[in-house]
């Protein structure tokens, strides 16, 4: 990022003194609100620590069920990952294949499912699948809809990266005398596959967040672990715990979520740093596709 | 056809059963109060659900997750707890299947069917009202027992909401795919129905102010009360009727008629009242009610 | 066929909803997105700051996660949005914006540096270089990522249904139940209705893409 000291001069001893000044209301005000809020929050009683301790209660069951519930996001998570990038290596050779006979129908299949909405691809897995025979439950309806969503998410973009290799490189290897699949296999494969590290982590992190929309086929992911405790509480205590049992099951996710972000960052730096990835370009996860859920349109690669 | 017979000698198979009954079925039983015994001399004509389910020595049953007395999640155990995981009990039991044998699938209003038909849950006993719509894509045994549509306002009444009829021009919550819902479509369009996935939503939108009242099986309101009756009240005037049965794949006749026998039996042997008293009673506060007529459609 | 007879008025309302639904947080999104570039690459240290807190935190967080807060977490904080629509407008337009941001931010960096280095040695400050050099041309590299954005929006206003609006997906479930029997044909109907509106999205900017790459 050099754009910021392009964009502007580097402000002098005045534009300093205002910005201090700016920046000292700014935070008075930013302060201000926060108070005002934890201030409501106190005033309905929500900051007691008796309510909070709720979340460390090993008698309560509440630190085990929220374990599990990581573990079981984390599970799911894991699967629908490596799942989803071996057969998204699968679809993007085969979106680059020669023939068209392959290229054609795999395109299709990448296409329609970035165009669908996770969701419902997750809902057609529990509902429709069991109907022809395919017995998935929870966890299988919800491992295969992130599959298949991630799947064709991460085709394009290891197609992106594959063709992110210097084309010298596909060009020697093919003057050497290698055949079209030494060359993907021995000679871009590889530099690709180093490349895509950072941007595979991202991903996780995207397949992480949408491992949340379990809550609609019932699979006790974090969210739906939070619910379920709130259900249990309620009938007892009212809504005493509601809202520090949600705030837990966020705060979570945005932890494990920020570190592994942090991870994808570390990564990227030393990718960088190695000589031999000098030859491709850099592969960025496109911002659509950090939303998670449903990217979908063209990726140009 | 009467296929429940009890066989002169001990199956392998129920042998095998009753050394089942580990740790783990008790450790389910201690916070839900004591499990049917398991019936390990049972023997079905070959071919029939009974038979393979039997042969299996398990049973996957869908049931609700979240409604107090009925079917709630206990975060302990990860089972859930109530009246209907009673019932479900009682069926694997006269079945042969031990309680901690039966997977426990969460069926929400929206998926009961599909489940079913698809054969993702062997029976449902979740809340489920018998009505014709749904006959014409699964069946159902019992019923066993029989609620009525209720409305659940906030504490103090503000709205002044007595009735069905006062629900109009309010915001009334409910469950997609839930037979309150449709009532409330069907007979009462002049109130403005918001649906969710499942009622501790609704709850929390009443709680908040989003919507003036809540309305559903009056069982299933009770058990939102009783978790704060500082801040909701019942309306009390139950105005449908509601019986809940046992919902399994269409066409399945012998099952059902296995299911009904296993129901009437409990009503006599007094099963289904300690059942009542130990789950629902607990919330209601009241005694076991009469126990409904089993329908053999 | 009589299914989709039956069910027209209940499939064009949730249509319509999903569609408003989209557009309305497609706009918010948008601006205050860009409001976010701006502050990004701003010279004020702390705004830039507080810009990438945000993206952050909103790329961190499931969008379940949001929902859940702008529904049932603000009441805590004696907030209220007035209806379930605007609370699910707000939670994708607060969530969408991090990555309208993080489009515009990945467009203002490809415009060449030597842009924005003529237009400060020629006098112009930082506002008239970002307004009239910068963003004009950011806007033209961007519209495919932000065009995919839009995509994603539009699918991810499906979540909205477990929050009491009863868009496409909500009508899927509630067709789903009531018709478990021609489940193929309720998931096709729900499907294309998606992709009415996310196909001719797709379409519009790859002509748009095709367009804008003569000029690079």
């Amino acid at each position: 990022m050099t754009t910021p000291t392009v964009l502007f001069d580097l402000p002098g001893p005045q534009a300093r003194r205002r910005q201090r000044i700016g920046t000292t209301l700014g935070l008075v005000l930013v302060l201000a609100l926060i108070g005002l809020a934890l201030w409501r929050l106190g005033s309905n009683g929500q900051l007691e620590p008796a309510r909070w301790a709720i979340l460390f209660d090993f008698r309560a069951g509440v630190p085990q069920a929220l374990g599990n519930a990581l573990v079981d996001t984390l599970k799911v998570a894991a699967v629908s990952m490596v799942a989803a990038t071996v057969l998204g290596a699968l679809l993007a050779f085969g979106r680059l294949s020669d023939h068209a006979w392959v290229r054609v129908p795999v395109t299709v299949v990448i296409e329609f499912f970035r165009a669908v909405p996770l969701l419902i691809l997750i809902l057609f897995c529990l509902l429709y699948l069991p109907t022809i025979g395919l017995r998935v439950g929870a966890f299988g309806a919800l491992a295969l809809g992130l599959t298949l969503y991630n799947m064709s998410v991460l085709a394009e973009i290891f197609r992106a990266g594959i063709l992110s290799v210097d084309r010298g490189q596909r060009e020697a290897a093919s003057a050497l005398g290698m055949r079209t699949s030494q060359v993907m296999l021995l000679v871009l494969l590889p530099q690709a596959v180093r490349r895509m590290l950072p941007v595979l982590i991202a991903q996780l992190v995207v397949l992480l967040k949408d491992s949340s929309l379990g809550f609609i086929v019932g699979y006790f992911e974090l969210l739906r672990q939070a619910r379920s405790l709130v259900e249990f509480f309620n009938f007892q205590f009212g809504d005493l715990y509601t809202f520090q049992l949600y705030v837990a099951a966020g705060l979570i996710y945005i932890i494990v979520n920020v570190l592994l972000s942090q991870l994808a960052k570390y990564v990227e730096r030393r990718t960088r740093r190695n000589a031999k990835v000098a030859a491709t370009a850099e592969v960025e996860l496109p911002a659509d596709v950090q939303m998670g859920g449903g990217a979908g349109g063209a990726v140009t690669a | 056809m009467r296929i429940t017979r009890y066989a002169a000698t001990l199956a392998v198979l129920g042998l095998a059963l009753a050394g089942c009954s580990s740790e783990a079925g008790n450790q389910a039983a201690e916070s839900s109060g004591s499990t049917a015994a398991v019936d390990t001399e049972v023997q079905f004509d070959a071919g029939t659900t009974m038979a393979r389910l039997n042969e299996a020595g398990a049973i996957t049953i869908g049931t609700k997750f979240d409604q107090p007395g009925f079917g709630l999640l206990n975060p302990r155990t990860q089972e859930p707890e109530g009246f209907d995981v009673e019932i479900g009990k009682l069926v694997a039991a006269k079945l042969g299947i031990d309680a901690d044998k039966i997977t426990w699938t969460e069926t929400v209003s929206a998926n009961r069917e599909p489940f079913i038909q698809n054969g993702q849950v062997d029976i449902v006993v979740a809340t489920y009202t018998i009505n014709d719509t749904r006959k014409q894509v699964v069946d159902f045994a019992g019923p066993y027992y029989e609620a009525g549509q209720d409305i659940m306002v906030a504490k103090g009444n503000p709205e002044n909401i007595a009735g069905p009829d006062d629900l109009a021009g309010k915001t009334v919550c409910s469950v997609e795919g839930s037979t309150p819902a449709q009532n409330i479509r069907d007979n009462y369009p002049q109130a403005q129905l918001t649906t969710y996935d499942v009622y501790s939503k609704c709850a929390d939108d009443l709680r908040n102010g989003n919507v003036q009242a809540v309305t559903t099986d009056n069982v299933i309101l009770t058990g939102l009360v009783a978790g704060s009756p500082d801040a909701f009240e019942l309306v009390g005037k139950p105005f449908t009727k509601e019986p809940y049965g046992i919902g399994l794949k269409k066409g399945d006749d012998q099952f059902r008629s296995f299911i009904n026998d296993v129901l009437e039996e409990s009503f006599q042997d007094g099963a289904w009242a300690e059942a009542w008293d130990r789950t629902a009673g607990k919330i209601t506060g009241t005694e076991a009610p009469e126990p409904p007529k089993v329908n053999r459609y | 066929m009589s299914f989709l007879a039956d069910n027209f008025p209940l499939l064009r309302d949730a249509f319509l909803t999903t569609l408003a639904l989209a557009v309305t947080s497609g706009i918010c999104a948008l601006v205050l997105g860009t409001l976010l570039t701006a502050m990004r690459v701003s010279p004020v240290a702390p705004l830039r700051a507080a810009a990438t807190f945000y993206v952050e935190v909103f790329r961190n967080t499931p969008l379940t996660v949001v929902f859940f807060f702008l529904a049932f977490g603000i009441v805590e904080i004696d907030l209220q949005f007035p209806s379930r629509f605007i609370s699910a407008v707000a939670a994708l337009s607060l969530y969408t914006a991090a990555f309208v941001s993080e489009a515009l931010r990945s467009g203002i960096n490809s415009v060449p540096s030597g842009q924005a280095e003529a237009a400060r040695a020629l006098g112009l400050d930082f506002r008239q270089t970002l307004g009239t050099i910068v963003l004009p041309q950011a806007f033209r590299t961007v519209v495919p990522p932000l065009g995919n954005v839009w995509i994603a929006l539009a699918k991810n206003t499906s979540i909205a249904a477990g929050f009491a609006v009863t868009d496409l997906t909500a009508t899927l479930q509630r067709l789903a139940n009531q018709n478990a029997d021609q489940l193929l044909v309720v998931f096709m109907a729900i499907v294309v209705a998606y992709l009415i509106i996310t196909l001719p999205s797709a379409w519009l900017i790859g002509v748009i893409e095709r367009r804008t790459a003569i000029l690079r």
